[in-house]
Order: structure tokens, then sequence, then C-alpha cells
């Protein structure tokens, strides 16, 4: 507890001094990579040690704040949302310091002052048992998440991004207070210890606002409309933060909630898991429809934020089922995925800003070719492109093959939840699948083939600090994929504080086995692709291999413009899912003989936004415009208000 | 164990399946006799006794009527309209099999919730169901006309089962007077579209809301 | 020799697999009334093609050179897993399905990425269009295999297919026929076989899997032809693991019957692809969208009864 308490000092310290040196670029920098440097490996240090010794630690100072006080807690749970939080802050600190280098200068102190106040945020948040403490945490990190939003704030885009942001957050915030209202009891400080299951209806409308207020910080489907805007909006490595860490806080909050709620009725997990499948499924078929390679980033987090609370959801059915192992399975699953998402997203946003960073643009279509000459890069980004498809031997697999053991035993005979088992497989073939697409098409396009278009031309390798920051994550990607057996006591520990500690036995029942069995796979594969590399060099030996064009059935004279683009790629598959993705294209009509100038382009409609959010804003708009009249714009007026009210709720506690 | 009648049933949900993705007019008018002679067939198999004169009798005249009378009477409906000979669906082949699927897990979970005796059979309620729904599919989402008289033969065929898992040894109640409305149906409907597309050259059902006293803005321009 | 055993159906696997699409060609050759190429074809492509000195595009990265080694290095591992004869495979736990339907990911996956990195227009096609069915193969696959777990209880391939006995087929033949039929039409779009693809189009813009190896020779190129007949292997080996549900426990009967419905397989696919057109590339998802409804309709019937 002590090393976080420093970590979270650090923090504070290094974004106060990032401030105060905003006239000198280099300092405010350097103080706010170190401090984040240090709060990392402080932190990181302190969270590991505990979930693996899987201590308890609190800490409680009195608080001068109504109903509030300065209670911190560390427990397995706590702990084990610190990894990805100081794991990205760290990587993301080298990153930007590479990043931010040479643009925007004159805003260098107050990128750094938010990126380090954005990370102690974060731990307090993680950290906090206290409501108002939570909600103090969560609102700052919103607010200097906007700022960082705001970074380009020349960008129109990036204006509406922030403001869309902006708005989410309150109303989200507005959720969980109602959420914490209800499930605390009157009177005292409102710590989480003292935190009880209220009866009959409260209960279900608590976890309904908890799930509206996290969900809309997790961003599924459909409290998702802000990510896909703010998240590319934002500089690379704040982006990789913000997708790979500070999303998972609605995930830790809803976690941390659901355990004031139990015992859970069947139908809250039926809801998860349904909102779960459809966040999975539509974010990887918008992410596949994306032509801009941190939009598609983006979707994507909506995917895996779906596959998380499908984990969760098919859980808290076993839990209300009674089937305590496999519910351990399925959270532990999640929970999993949770740590591998901030890995492999994290690194692929940081490969995305590279490419953006050499060549100015993150447009599929204009890209092509990089691996030739950022080959460290492009290695990174199909490291992280195979690891989030899922495939083995890299960590996604061991999170998917957890939630999908989880579906078929739920399958199994005799077993009530088996509907809800073939829900799960079935959206996790899918979207692999779909994923898997989704990211040969974005490596594929921005790093193999021909470069399509002149912005390339300047293109060469990130620099050290930016490739070193990026082998954080990648090495977190391989050790999870070769070790995963490693994971299996951390989350025992994890299970033990959201179900009780008998829980934590549960999980090695069943997953003891696959686990060490997926490692020696892993492991497997990958001396078998020495063997063959090595079998294939010995056969080569002595012989020079030809080198010519790429034949191409014959046509004469091909050229980049012929290759397959990034929407080519993906047309088949979104024209079978027009229903869900609607992407509109708009092309001239051609009318002389010789035309000259055509063009094509295609936009994917952004559904959900344009279905549920615009008519409901017209709605609201039109309902405000009824009360225009009390918007007089004097003065006077307002102050009138301000002691009416004030006495209106004087006479109402009297 | 009712191996061979559970298997009948499978094949009578594989009809229903075949029913709502085919493409052409004269497989679904095979694909209806199909599953109608299946259906007829169903009280052979399912029954725990043997078989008597009576239930014999009954299925062939059910086998004879609906895999060669209706049959016979809708080809002939179908040329003499000279309409064209696919099926015409308003919605996809994916979005067909997902409302079949969605339709089985339906009737299963009814089949589960209805309080009837015990068949012996499996899938025989869920099965029944299904068929009504899928001869529902086709009455809704086809354009014309001889097709909604095929939805309509599918539902009698589903509602046949249903009855079936009700009394499984008298089935012949329920069918003998659904059977007569239902040919009645036929006959009417056939000599309907076939004075209907002398009148007006075709058979769309989409046409036909053009009678109404209701008009399309600018028609007719 | 316990230990031994599961080797040596693997051993057996990995060198009978080019095997079967010599056995498919001498079945169409039949139909089409013509004496065709050799059964041992592959075998001898194989040996040629190692010794030849491959040529690569000046366009093509590690990637290019890579890609033909994982596909073949996941396909081999995938074979650890397969059930042979009914007894257990080498590598068998609880999930393995899981990790076997992700292998063939892998493979494809490096596949695409190969295709792509040639920068070539017909590649990219036959890229797009790989992704494509595998989206719709793969959930059909996944879902039949959930459907196996909830016959037999198990989660891990040798244990499902140990589990399949005459009574279980007794007890659910429809059932288990829909997922056969499921199983076979996978196998076929899996495979780039008639109707999905055809094996035998090597310059039509309909074509998908071979346009994505078109430039790919020399050991490369070997690897490629053994991984995709050891993939037909792992499929013809599944589903002459759900027909032959009946174990003498005679190791030799069991191999030799196992074997020959290995063969049968292989023939049944030289058969449909002599009997069928290959159908519209748009109606190919239709096909495995049929597929995918049978896996479902297997599951429901089997948690309806």
């Amino acid at each position: 507890m002590l090393l976080l308490l420093l970590s979270l000092g650090l923090l504070l310290a290094g974004s106060a001094l990032a401030v105060l040196f905003f006239r000198r670029p280099a300092a405010a920098r350097a103080a706010g990579v170190a401090a984040a440097l240090l709060a990392s490996v402080c932190g990181l240090a302190a969270s590991l040690q505990t979930l693996f010794s899987g201590g308890f630690s609190s800490l409680s100072l009195p608080w001068p704040v109504p109903m509030a006080s300065f209670s911190l807690v560390l427990d397995p749970l706590a702990a084990f949302f610190l990894i990805p939080i100081f794991l990205l802050t760290g990587a993301g600190a080298l990153y930007g310091a590479g990043y931010l280098d040479g643009n925007a200068r004159e805003r260098a102190g107050l990128a750094w002052g938010a990126f380090d106040l954005l990370s102690a945020s974060m731990t307090l948040v993680v950290l906090s048992a206290n409501a108002v403490l939570f909600m103090t945490a969560w609102e700052l990190m919103a607010l200097s998440s906007f700022l960082l939003v705001l970074f380009d704030h020349e960008r129109p885009q990036a204006r509406k991004a922030g403001y869309l942001y902006l708005v989410t957050g309150a109303a989200g915030a507005l959720a969980l207070l109602l959420a914490f209202s209800l499930l605390s009891p009157s009177g005292g400080p409102m710590d989480f210890a003292r935190f009880a299951r209220p009866g009959g209806a409260a209960a279900a409308a608590a976890f309904l606002a908890a799930l509206c207020g996290f969900g809309l910080k997790a961003g599924f489907i459909p409290l998702h409309v802000w990510l896909p805007e703010a998240h590319p909006a934002a500089p690379s490595h704040v982006s990789a933060v913000m997708s790979g860490v500070m999303i998972k806080m609605g995930i830790y909050g809803l976690l941390r909630v659901l355990g004031f709620l139990l015992p859970w009725p069947a139908w809250w997990g039926g809801l998860i898991l349904a909102f779960g499948a459809v966040s999975a499924l539509g974010g990887v078929l918008f992410a596949l429809a994306q032509h801009e390679l941190k939009r598609l980033l983006a979707y994507s987090s909506v995917e895996n934020m779906g596959l998380i609370l499908m984990g969760l959801g098919l859980g808290m059915l076993a839990v209300s089922d009674g089937d305590y192992a496999l519910a351990a399975l399925s959270f532990s699953g999640a929970l999993l995925h949770a740590l591998n998402h901030s890995l492999f997203k994290g690194l692929l946003f940081m490969g995305a800003g590279s490419v953006i960073k050499s060549t100015g643009t993150g447009e599929l279509e204009a890209l092509g070719g990089l691996s030739k000459k950022m080959p460290v890069t492009a290695s990174y980004f199909l490291l992280g492109s195979a690891a989030i498809s899922g495939l083995p031997p890299f960590n996604g697999f061991v999170s998917e093959l957890l939630l999908g053991l989880a579906g078929l035993l739920a399958l199994g005979p005799r077993s009530r939840l088996a509907p809800w088992g073939a829900v799960v497989i079935v959206s996790l073939a899918a979207v692999g699948t779909l994923a898997a697409a989704c990211f040969v098409k974005a490596s594929g396009s921005v790093f193999l083939g021909l470069p399509r278009s002149r912005r390339t031309d300047g293109a060469r390798e990130a620099g050290r600090p930016m490739l070193a920051a990026m082998a954080v994550p990648a090495a977190g990607i391989a050790l999870v994929g070769l070790f995963p057996s490693a994971a299996l006591r951390p989350l025992s520990a994890v299970l033990g504080s959201i179900l009780g500690p008998g829980a934590a036995g549960f999980l090695s029942a069943y997953a003891s086995v696959p686990l060490a069995c997926a490692g020696a796979a892993a492991a497997g594969l990958a001396a078998l692709l020495l063997a063959l590399w090595t079998a294939r060099a010995l056969l080569l030996r002595g012989r020079k291999p030809g080198a010519g064009p790429t034949w191409d059935c014959g046509y004469a004279e091909p050229t980049p413009r012929m290759q397959y683009g990034a929407s080519s790629f993906s047309q088949p598959l979104t024209d079978l899912f027009q229903p869900v993705i609607r992407v509109i294209g708009r092309y001239p009509r051609i009318q002389e003989y010789f035309p000259s100038g055509a063009s094509f382009s295609t936009e994917a409609q952004p559904l959900v936004y344009n279905t549920l959010y615009t008519p409901a804003a017209r709605r609201i708009r039109g309902l405000a415009y009824r009360f225009s009249w009390l918007q007089q714009g004097r003065l006077q007026f307002y102050i009138m208000y301000i002691a009416a009210a004030l006495i209106g709720l004087l006479l109402w506690k009297l | 164990m009712h191996i061979l009648a559970e298997l009948v049933i499978v094949l009578i949900i594989l009809l229903d399946l075949g029913l709502a993705v085919t493409g052409s007019l004269s497989a679904c008018i095979r694909l209806v006799a199909a599953q109608g002679v299946l259906a007829g067939l169903l009280p052979l198999l399912a029954g725990t006794e043997g078989i008597s004169a009576g239930t014999a009798a009954f299925a062939a005249v059910i086998v004879l009527l609906k895999g060669a009378v209706f049959p016979w009477l809708l080809i002939r409906a179908r040329d003499r309209s000279g309409a064209r000979q696919d099926v015409e669906p308003l919605v996809s082949y994916p979005v067909s099999v997902a409302f079949c699927l969605g339709s089985f897990v339906a009737a299963s979970w009814l089949g589960s919730r209805l309080p009837l005796p015990e068949t012996g059979v499996a899938w025989i309620v869920p099965a029944s169901l299904a068929t009504v729904f899928t001869g529902f599919l086709l009455i809704t989402t086809r354009t014309k006309a001889i097709t909604q008289v095929l939805g309509y033969l599918v539902m009698e065929n589903g509602i046949y089962i249903f009855g079936l898992a009700l009394f499984v040894q008298q089935p012949m109640m329920v069918e003998l007077a659904i059977l007569l409305d239902v040919f009645v149906a036929v006959f009417v409907m056939g000599i309907a579209i076939f004075h209907i597309s002398r009148e007006f050259d075709h058979i769309d059902t989409a046409e036909l809301s053009e009678l109404s006293d209701w008009r399309r803005e600018g028609y007719g321009s | 020799m316990e230990t031994l055993r599961p080797l040596s159906g693997l051993l057996a696997a990995l060198l009978l697999a080019p095997l079967l699409p010599g056995v498919a060609n001498k079945v169409k050759a039949f139909f089409g009334g013509r004496k065709g190429q050799p059964v041992l074809q592959l075998y001898y492509d194989l040996a040629k093609l190692l010794r030849k000195t491959p040529v690569y595009s000046v366009t093509s990265t590690w990637i290019f050179k890579a890609g033909p080694a994982v596909g073949l290095g996941a396909l081999l591992l995938a074979l650890t897993a397969t059930p042979f004869a009914g007894r257990s495979a080498p590598l068998a736990f609880d999930g393995d399905l899981m990790l076997v339907v992700y292998l063939l990911g892998l493979a494809r996956f490096a596949t695409v990425l190969a295709a792509l990195d040639t920068g070539s227009a017909f590649e990219g096609m036959g890229a797009s269009r790989e992704a494509q069915f595998a989206v719709f193969a793969e959930p059909a696959f996944m879902l039949g295999l959930g459907a196996l777990a909830c016959i037999t209880g198990s989660v891990s391939l040798s244990g499902i297919f140990g589990a399949l006995t005459v009574a279980t087929w007794a007890a659910a033949a429809p059932v288990l026929l829909l997922l056969t039929a499921a199983f076979f039409v996978v196998m076929l779009a899996e495979n780039s076989r008639v109707p999905a693809d055809d094996p035998n189009t090597h310059l039509e813009l309909t074509m998908i899997h071979e346009v994505m190896v078109l430039d790919h020779s020399g050991p490369d190129l070997a690897f490629i032809l053994y991984g995709a007949s050891l993939k037909l292997w792992f499929f013809a080996a599944l589903i002459a693991c759900m027909v032959l549900p009946r174990h003498s426990g005679a190791w030799a009967t069991d191999t030799g019957l196992f074997l020959l419905a290995v063969i049968g397989v292989a023939a049944a696919v030289g058969a449909v692809e002599s009997a069928m057109a290959r159908l519209r590339l748009l109606k190919v998802p239709y096909l495995l969208i049929t597929a995918f409804a049978f896996s479902a309709l297997a599951l429901i019937l089997q948690l309806a009864r």
C-alpha cells in the first residue's frame, strides 16, 4: 500500500510539475515521463506482490467532506486492474516521449499534466473504498482524458468527439450517483464496507443504474457512441491508455458493485450476456467496415468489451444456477481477457501511432508496403493482430480458450444454461473469424504489398523510445501466451474477492489442465515453427532463390493502384451484413465518353448513433425548447432561480 | 423408441427449412407434397399398438390427397396462370434461415410449456408448431398468390401433426374437419388464381393491392 | 506400447494424408471416364517441389516466406489433437477443440497475410474470399462440436469421439446425421472443394484458395500442398470417427476400418465434385449458413428432447 501511495504521489507531483513547466516543453516532458515511469515500477511491484500473495491492505483517513472518507482498499480485484494501468502508463509515457516530440510543443505541459493525472485518477478509482472518493476520482479521470481528447482541438472532429465524450461522461456519472445512493444505507459515510443489497426493486434499479453508468465508460453497444470518436482523436499513446485501460474501469466498477448486490437474479446475467454478444458481434462488424486505422481499433475495443461482458454474463448465470466452478471459469476468462486486451490494444494503438506519425495519415487506402520501411513496427503490429484475433500461441487465445471452455461446459448434458453456452461459443467463433478478417485487412493494407500513395515516401522507422515502449506489451502478449498457467493463482485470488473466499479453489478444478496444455501447445507450436523454418533453410542451402515481379496472371503493367484495397477486402462481408453496417458508396455518374478524374468513396454509417441517439437528441432539444422562456439571459433572473431553489429545498427539508 | 417416427419428424423439420429457402416454385410444390406425405405416414409410425384398418385407410387417403391431388391442382394452377417459376421472396436467404431456426427455438420452448399428454415420440410438438410458423412465413413473405396457398397447406400439415400429438390414435376427428376446410380453400384459390391471372396477366398480390380504394400517390403517372 | 499407439496414429495420419487428394482425383477421373493421374501424384509433387529453387517476388517480405511454414506448423499441431480410429490423440485435454479450431484460424491467417504480401490484385481477391467464408464456416463447425459436446458430455475431441457409440447413434440418430451433414459441408468449404471452390482452376477470377498461393514456389509450395492435405485429413478423420461408432477393441481391425472410412470420405468428396457444379460465389455463404442451420437444428433437437 505504501508503494502505491508513493506512486500516486509521484504521478500527482509529475502532473503538477508538468503543468508548472508549460513554458519549457522539454522540462515538462521530462517531469511527466519520469514520474510516470517511476510510478509504474512502484505500482507494478506493489500490485504483483498483492496478487501473488493474495494479501489485503487498507488505509482510512478522515476527509472533511460530507459522507466521505479517504479510505483505500487494495484487494486482489483492485490489484488485478492496477496491473494494466501501470503497464500502459509506463509504456505509454515512454512512447509519448517519442510521439509528442516535435509537434505542438506549446501544449506539451498540459498534455503531460493530463496524462499523469489520468493515471493517478485511474489508480485512485481502483483503490478507493468510498463512494464520494470514487466519484471524485472517476470525474478526474473523465476530465483529464477529456483534455487529452481535445489535444488536437483545431480539428473539428476532435471538438465534436470531446463534446460527445463530455456529455456521455456526465450521463454516466449521474447513473452512478443513483446506483451508489441506492446501495448506501442512509446516514454516515458512503464507505463500500457499509454497502448492502437493497431489498426488492431497488436492487434491480441499482443494478441497472450501475450497468448504465459503468457501461457508458466500458463502451458496449448501445452505449459506445463516444468511443469511436474520442479514442482516435487523442494522441496515440493516450488512445492506448484509454482503449487499453480506461474503459476497463467500467468493468472494474461493475464487478465491484455486483459484489455488493449478491445474490444475482438469473436475468441480470442473461442481460449482460446478451449485451456482450451484441457488442462483440456489432463491434467487430463496425470495425471491419472502417478504413481509418485508429477508428478501426476503437471499434475493435467495443468488440473486446463485448467478449469480456459475455464472460461476466455467463459467470453470473452460473452463479445464480449454483454452478460455482463454471462461474469461476467464466469470470476468469473475462478477467484475463480484460488484461489481454489492454496488452494487445495498447500495442496496436502504439503501432498505429507510429504509422500516423511517420506518414501523416491513418487512412488504410493511402498506405501500403510499410513493412519494408518500418520492419520492427510492422512485426509488432502483426503480433498484436494475431493476438487480438485470438490465435495461438499468443495471449488472446488463452482467454478465449477459457471463455469457450466455459461455453462448452455450459452446453453439457443436464445443464440449464445450454442455450447460453451455445450463444457464447457461436459468438466466439464468429467474432474470432471476423476479428481475424478485420486485422488481416488492417495490417495487410498498411504494411504489406506496395504503397498505395505517395504518403509513405518519407516513412521511416519509429524512434528508439517508441520501439522500446512497444516491446513492453509485446513481451506481455508472448509471456501470457506461453505461460498461461502462471495466471491461475492471481485469477483465483481475484475470484476469491468477487465470489467470496470459497471460490478461490474452484478455478483450478476446471482450468489447470487446459491452461497447462495450452501452454504446452504454445511451446510446441513455437518449436514446430522453428523446426520447419530450419528445415526450409536446410532445403534452400546452397541455392539462390530467384527474384522477379509478382505473377499477376499475365497482366503486363500492374500498378500499386490495382492491389486489393482495404474496402475491397472487406466488401463481401460488409455487403452480407448490410442491414447492420450500412456502407454507403458515393461515386459520380460518368457522362462523357472519355471520363477523367472519377472517384469512389465509401462510408459506414454509425447505425446506433443515427437510429437511437440523433432522434433522442432531437426529442430532448424539442422538449428543452418549450422551457426556453426560463432562459431570459439576465443575471437577476438566474440569481432569483438560485434563491428560489434554495428556499424550496429548505422548505422541503423542514 | 420410435426411431422411424423421429426420423420422419426431423425430415419434416428439414422440409420446413427447405421450404423457407427454396427459390423455385415447382420445388416448393414438391416439398409441400413430400411434407404432406410424411405427415400422413406419421400415424402409422407413431402408434403404440398395431395398425388398425381404419388408421391405414385414413393414412392412405391423406397420402393420396396431399401427395397427388393437391400437387396436381397446384401445378395446373401454376401452368395456367403463366406465372414465373420462382417464388419471389420478400426477404433474403439468411433472414429466412434465421426465421426458421428462431421459429424452431420458439416452438421447442412453447412445446415444453404446453400441458400436453406424453406421446413417446420426441419433437412432435415442436415440429408441428415450427411447421405452422413456416407456413406463416410462406404466407407473409412471398408475393405470389400460389405460394400463399402453399403456405396454407404447410400450416395445415403443422396443425395435423399437432393433432397427432394430442390424439395419437384418433387424429381423424381433427384432421377431417381441417382437411375439408383446406380442400375447399385450395379449390377456391385454384379457381381464383386461374381467373385473376386471366384478368390481370399476373398473380402478384402486391399488385392486387391496387384494386383497393386506396390510391398510391402519383398513380398512373 | 500404450504411449506409442497414439503416436503411431499420428504418424499414419502424417504419412497417409497426401493420399486423400489423390483418391478424390481418382474418383473424379472415374466419373469422367478418364484414367486420371496416379493416386500417389501428390507424393511425387511434394518430392519434386522440395528439390526446387523458389522464386520470390521483389514486393514480398519475410511474411510471405513465413506464411507456408506457419500454416503447416499450425496444421501439424492440430493433427496431434485429432483422434485416430476412435482412440485418444496424443494431445487431448478439456477444450482442445478450441485449440484445433483456432489453429485452423492461425493457418488461414498466415496464408491470407502471405497472399496480401505479394501486392497482387488476384491474391488479394482470394484472400478476401477466404476470410469471408471462414466467418460462416467456423461458427457452423464450432456449434456442431458444441452439439456433440452436449450429446456426449465431453469437451475434448478425443473424449467426444471416444464416447460416440452405437448406443449414442441409436438414441440420437437424426441429430448425429444432421451433424455429419454439417461437418461434410464445412469440410468441403474449408478444403476449397466443389461446390465452394474449385481445386482445379488456377486462372479464374472465381477461385479462392488456389489464387492465394499463386506466387509460392519450391519448398514453400510443398508446405502449402502438404498442409492442405493434412487439413483434409483432419476433417475426414472427424467424419470417419462420427460414422464409425463401433470399436472391436482389436487394434488392427479398428485401424483398418478407420482408414477405409477416411478414404471413403475422400471418395465422397470426389463424387460430390463430379456430380455438382461450383456454386456462384454469392451463394457460397448461403451453403455455409445452411450448414450452420443444420448444426443449430441438431443442438436444438438435442436440447428439446
